[in-house]
């Protein structure tokens, strides 16, 4: 199949569920378009030559990113009642223009010529007898290897964050805290005529 | 391989502007703070469109080791970003958009 045809199939798709995403009432449904984009991708991917990271796309984002998506969407409980008041005035045109300015100017920019002058030589994507996921790791632990390891530190402080997040604080929450005062202010004005009783 | 039959990096671009720009008009217009999320991801993902196709038109590898670091980028924010979502979920139960959120406005 030519690669003209897979890409125009896919590119609709990915932008339809991209529309899908910001226009379904339920997170659900968005989490379900997204799933739709990020395979679409994926192919995508695939018809660029880039076959490790349609890989990782289809596991990472499809398979770790909207599970955890969802996960918290039914944790939370579904949510349809999103108020449609914006406290900023004028800010859903506001934000339409920045989108079709933002849009047009990517465009332009992408149909400017990009290939001109000399080319950096980092290993080419599709080297002569070996193939894509050679060719990537080979960059990645030669070339970037410092950036590499530098993710994994970025790692750890995202797991000790998470964990330090998702621990149940022993300060009262809010709501509780709120409670905790009214009682204690009960609490007091019931006690001061009592404590003054044996005075007089 | 394929490269007689290549179709131009500009579909690819253009494709990509206008993910980008779905991901950034959702982000600024709903108010759902996990489809907030979602728009952010759109946006990391045309970035990667992007960084493929210019590491195809430019016949070099590095734009494809990028994209996996955009990739941990985005677990990470994810992990944490959700993590902090929870969190304001427990603390206030009937808080549920971006504009509830508001302590720091005072």
């Amino acid at each position: 199949m030519p690669e003209a045809v897979l890409f125009f199939i896919f590119g609709a798709l990915a932008l339809a569920g991209a529309l899908g995403v910001v226009l379904m009432r339920n997170p659900v449904h968005s989490a379900l378009c997204l799933v739709g984009v990020l395979i679409s991708i994926a192919v995508l991917f695939v018809i660029q030559d880039a076959q490790l990271l349609a890989a990782v796309q289809v596991i990472v984002y499809a398979g770790a990113i909207v599970v955890l998506f969802l996960f918290v969407i039914m944790l939370l409980g579904v949510d349809r009642h999103e108020s449609l008041h914006d406290p900023v005035k004028s800010q859903r045109p506001l934000a339409i223009g920045v989108g079709v300015v933002s849009v047009a100017a990517f465009i332009v920019l992408g149909n400017a010529n990009w290939t001109s002058g000399d080319l950096a030589s980092r290993g080419v994507v599709s080297p002569a007898g070996t193939n894509n996921v050679k060719a990537v790791a080979d960059s990645l632990f030669t070339t970037f290897l410092w950036p590499f390891e530098l993710t994994a530190v970025l790692l750890v402080i995202a797991v000790i964050g998470g964990v330090v997040l998702a621990r149940r604080s022993h300060l009262p929450a809010r709501d509780e805290l709120h409670e905790l005062e009214e009682q204690d202010s009960e609490v007091q004005d019931s006690e001061v005529p009592d404590s003054e009783v044996p005075d007089s | 391989m394929i490269a007689a039959t290549h179709l131009s990096s500009t579909y690819y671009l253009t494709f990509a502007a206008i993910l980008f720009g779905i991901g950034a008009v959702g982000l600024l217009v709903r108010r759902n703070v996990l489809v907030m999320f979602m728009c952010v991801e759109l946006m990391l993902n045309a970035v990667n469109v992007t960084f493929v196709a210019f590491s195809r038109a430019l016949n070099d590898i590095s734009g494809q080791a990028i994209v996996f670091f955009v990739l941990v980028v985005a677990a990470a924010e994810v992990a944490i970003g959700l993590a902090i979502i929870v969190a304001i979920f427990r603390r206030r139960r009937n808080g549920a958009t971006a504009d509830d959120v508001d302590l720091l406005q005072g």
